[in-house]
C-alpha cells in the first residue's frame, strides 16, 4: 500500500471500542453463515434419503419378511416417526459421529469413515503443496516478463488445465509413466507387503512409515503418492497460477508501481519487492479455494488410482448402491469442503482490510 | 422524456452488443472456440449423416481392434465403432449442456432480479441462501444426487442445476441492483406497469446480456461434470454413447487396449476446451483492466 492510502485510512478510523465490537459482529455473522450452510447439508442429505426410493426397513428384513417383521423394523429405524422428528434424530446421530450402518460391509460408517479420510487428507495436502509451489512459481514468472514465452505457455497450461477431464488424466498418466515406462508405480497406496506390516497411528502412511523409523516403506508410500499427487496438482497449478497471474497484473497497473518504474527499478524488483508482497494474501485464498477444488477431484483421482480414500469410498458405495455410506460420505466430503471454503472467507476478510466490515 | 429515456437505453444495449460481438471476433482464442464449438453442434445435428457405423450395433467377432482404414479410432469391448460412438456422443453432451443452462439461468434470474429489484430483507434472505447454496460442494452433491434418485439426463441436469445456480443470482442481483434507481424504470412504475411485467419486461432485458456471458465461462465446466458423472455410471445409461462413460468401459483394457479409453477422453477434453476458449476470450474483452 502508499503510505498515501494507508495515512487516508487511520485518518477515518473509527475508536477502538467500536471496531472491537463491530469485529466482534462480523467474526458472529462468518460464524452463523458456517453454521447454516453445514445445516443446509444435513438438510439437502435428509432429505434426498428421504425422497429415495431404497428402503431401509426392507433392507435390512428382506423382502420375504412378514408384515409385522417389516412394522418392527421400521419402528426400530424410527421410520414411523414425524418428518420432523426423523430429522431431529439424524441431526442427533450425525453430531455423536452416528452415521449408521453400511448395507455392503454391515460395518459402522462413521468407523470406515474415519479409516479412509486420512488417506484422502493426505493425498490433497500433497498434492496442495506440489500445486501451490509450481502454481505460484508459474503466475510470478508471467509476471516477470508479461506476454513473453513463459506467459503464453502458462495461458496454454490454465486452458488444458481447465478443460482436461480429470480422470482421463490419470488414465493416460498410469498407462505412459507406470505400464510403459515404467517410471511410476502402479495404482494403489502402498505395497501390499508394506500395507500389513505398518503399523497405523495418525492413519498418514508418511507420517507413520518415519514414526516408525522404515525408510523402505516411508519411500513405498511416497512412490505411491507421486502420481496421483501430480494428477491432482496439475488441476490445480491451471487456477493457481492463472488466479496469481491476475492479481499480480492488477498490482502493477497501480500507481505505485508506474512511481517505482519512473525511479528506475527493475521489473524483478517491482514484481518481488513491491507487488507480491501485497498479493500474498489474496494468494494465500487462492491457494485455500484451490484445495477444495482438490477435495473434489480426489474423487475421481481416488477412483482411477484405486487411492483408498474417502472419494473412492464414495463411488464404491454408489456401485453398490449403498445409500447410508453413499450419504455419510457426501456429508464428510461436503463438511470438509464447506469448512475449507469458510476458512479462506475469513482469511480474506482477515488479510483484505478493505473488505473489513 | 419517457420514451427518449427508454429508447436510449435499449439503443445503447443494442449498440454495446454488436460491439461486444466484434470484440469477440477480434479475440483469436474466442474465435477458435466459436468455430470448434460450432463444428460440434454440427457433428450432433448431423450425427446419423457423418457415422460411418451405427453407433450401438455389436460387432463380437471385431471386438478391441486398434485403428485402422476401417475404423478410425478402432473399435470397443463389444466391436462397437468408436468413431461411431464418439460422433453420437456429441448429443448426450450438449443436451445435458443446454438441459443445464434451461434450469439453472431461470433460477437464477428469478432468485437475482428479486433480489436485487426489491432490496431490503427480501435481498438480504435471498443473498444467504444463494451464498450457502454457493459454498455446497457441486460435484458431490451432482454425485449423490444422481445415486440416490437413479441415473440419466434429467436427474443429471437437476443434480448440475441444484448448485449453479447461485453464480447467476449473484451476477443478476448486482444488475438489478444497479438499475434500481433509474429513470426509465420510475417512467414505466409511472405508467402503470408493475409487479412480473416490469420486472421481466423491463428488468431482465437489460440483466440477460450479463448473465449470458456469465453462463458463457461455466460451460466447460458443466461439460467435464457431465462427464464425471458419466464416467461413474451415472449419467446416460448405455447402450447409447456417452463419453464418461466410454473412458469408463476403456479403463478396464486401459493398459493393452489404450484406444478405447483415449478416444472419448480426448473428446471430452475438446468439447471443454472450446468452451473455455470461448470463456477465455469473453473475459479478456470484459475486463476493464484490458490494454
Amino acid at each position: 500500500m502508499s503510505s498515501n492510502a494507508s495515512s487516508a485510512i487511520t485518518a477515518t478510523r473509527r475508536p477502538l471500542g467500536r471496531r472491537v465490537v463491530d469485529s466482534g459482529r462480523a467474526f458472529a455473522v462468518w460464524f452463523g453463515t458456517f453454521l447454516l450452510t453445514l445445516f443446509g447439508l444435513l438438510v439437502i442429505t435428509f432429505a434426498l434419503g428421504l425422497t429415495s426410493a431404497a428402503d431401509p426397513a426392507l433392507h435390512r428384513v428382506g423382502e420375504h419378511a412378514s408384515e409385522a417383521v417389516y412394522q418392527q423394523a421400521r419402528h426400530n429405524f424410527g421410520l414411523d416417526q414425524p418428518i420432523p422428528v426423523r430429522f431431529a434424530n439424524y441431526v442427533w446421530g450425525v453430531l455423536h459421529g452416528d452415521f449408521g450402518i453400511s448395507w455392503s460391509s454391515s460395518r459402522s460408517i462413521s468407523e470406515d469413515l474415519a479409516r479412509v479420510f486420512p488417506a484422502t487428507v493426505e493425498l490433497a495436502v500433497v498434492a496442495i503443496i506440489f500445486g501451490a509451489t509450481i502454481g505460484i512459481a508459474l503466475g510470478l514468472a508471467s509476471a516477470l516478463k508479461p506476454r513473453g514465452l513463459v506467459d503464453n505457455i502458462l495461458r496454454l497450461v490454465s486452458l488444458v488445465g481447465y478443460s482436461v477431464p480429470i480422470f482421463w488424466l490419470g488414465l493416460l498418466m498410469l498407462l505412459i509413466f507406470y505400464a510403459t515406462l515404467h517410471w511410476a508405480v502402479g495404482p494403489g497406496r502402498l505395497d501390499d507387503i508394506v500395507q500389513y506390516t505398518i503399523t497405523w497411528h495418525t492413519g498418514f502412511a508418511l507420517i507413520d512409515t518415519l514414526w516408525a523409523g522404515d525408510w523402505a516403506s516411508f519411500v513405498d508410500a511416497l512412490a505411491h503418492l507421486v502420481l496421483p499427487a501430480s494428477v491432482l496438482a496439475f488441476y490445480a497449478i491451471a487456477g493457481i497460477s492463472r488466479l496469481t497471474r491476475a492479481a499480480l497484473f492488477a498490482e502493477l497497473g497501480k500507481d505505485y508501481v508506474t512511481a517505482a518504474r519512473a525511479r528506475g527499478a527493475t521489473q524483478w524488483q517491482i514484481v518481488m519487492g513491491e507487488a507480491f508482497p501485497n498479493v500474498a494474501g489474496v494468494v494465500v485464498t487462492i491457494v485455500a479455494l484451490s484445495f477444495t477444488v482438490l477435495l473434489e477431484g480426489a474423487i475421481l483421482t481416488e477412483t482411477v488410482f484405486a487411492w483408498p480414500g474417502l472419494g473412492r469410498y464414495l463411488t464404491a458405495a454408489i456401485f453398490v448402491a449403498d445409500m447410508p455410506a453413499i450419504l455419510g460420505a457426501t456429508l464428510v466430503i461436503g463438511a470438509s469442503f464447506v469448512t475449507v471454503n469458510a476458512i479462506a472467507d475469513l482469511l480474506t476478510k482477515l488479510i483484505d482490510p478493505r473488505l473489513r466490515t | 422524456m419517457t420514451l427518449a429515456n427508454i429508447e436510449a437505453a435499449t439503443t445503447q444495449t443494442s449498440a454495446s452488443s454488436r460491439r461486444a460481438l466484434r470484440s469477440v471476433l477480434a479475440s483469436k482464442t474466442a474465435t477458435i472456440g466459436i468455430i470448434l464449438i460450432a463444428l460440434l453442434l454440427l457433428t450432433a445435428a448431423l450425427a446419423p449423416v457423418l457415422a460411418p457405423y451405427d453407433p450401438i450395433a455389436q460387432d463380437i467377432n471385431n471386438r478391441l481392434l486398434p485403428p485402422s482404414d476401417a475404423h478410425w479410432l478402432g473399435t470397443d469391448g463389444f466391436g462397437r465403432d468408436m468413431l461411431s460412438r464418439i460422433i453420437f456422443g456429441t448429443r448426450p453432451s450438449l443436451g445435458l449442456l443446454a438441459l443445464v443452462i434451461a434450469t439453472s439461468l431461470p433460477i437464477g434470474l428469478i432468485v437475482g432480479i428479486s433480489a436485487g429489484f426489491t432490496g431490503g430483507w427480501v435481498e438480504r434472505v435471498l443473498m444467504r441462501f444463494t451464498d450457502i447454496v454457493m459454498a455446497f460442494p457441486q460435484l458431490v452433491l451432482a454425485l449423490a444426487f444422481v445415486a440416490i434418485l437413479g441415473p440419466g439426463l434429467v436427474n443429471s441436469a437437476l443434480a448440475l442445476t441444484l448448485t449453479g445456480w447461485p453464480a447467476y443470482a449473484r451476477q443478476a442481483r448486482t444488475e438489478a441492483a444497479a438499475i434500481r434507481q433509474s429513470d426509465f424504470l420510475a417512467a414505466a412504475q409511472m405508467g402503470g406497469i408493475r409487479g412480473a411485467r416490469l420486472l421481466f419486461g423491463h428488468v431482465l432485458p437489460l440483466v440477460l446480456p450479463s448473465a449470458i456471458i456469465r453462463v458463457a465461462l461455466d460451460l466447460g465446466g458443466i461439460i467435464l461434470a457431465a462427464a464425471a458423472l458419466g464416467f461413474l455410471g451415472l449419467g446416460v445409461q448405455p447402450p447409447t454413447p456417452e463419453w464418461g462413460a466410454m473412458v469408463s468401459d476403456g479403463t478396464k483394457v486401459i493398459f493393452d487396449q489404450w484406444w478405447v479409453a483415449a478416444a472419448p477422453g480426448a473428446a471430452i477434453l475438446i468439447a471443454s476446451l472450446a468452451f473455455n476458449l470461448l470463456a477465455d476470450g469473453l473475459r479478456d474483452i470484459l475486463d476493464p483492466r484490458r490494454d
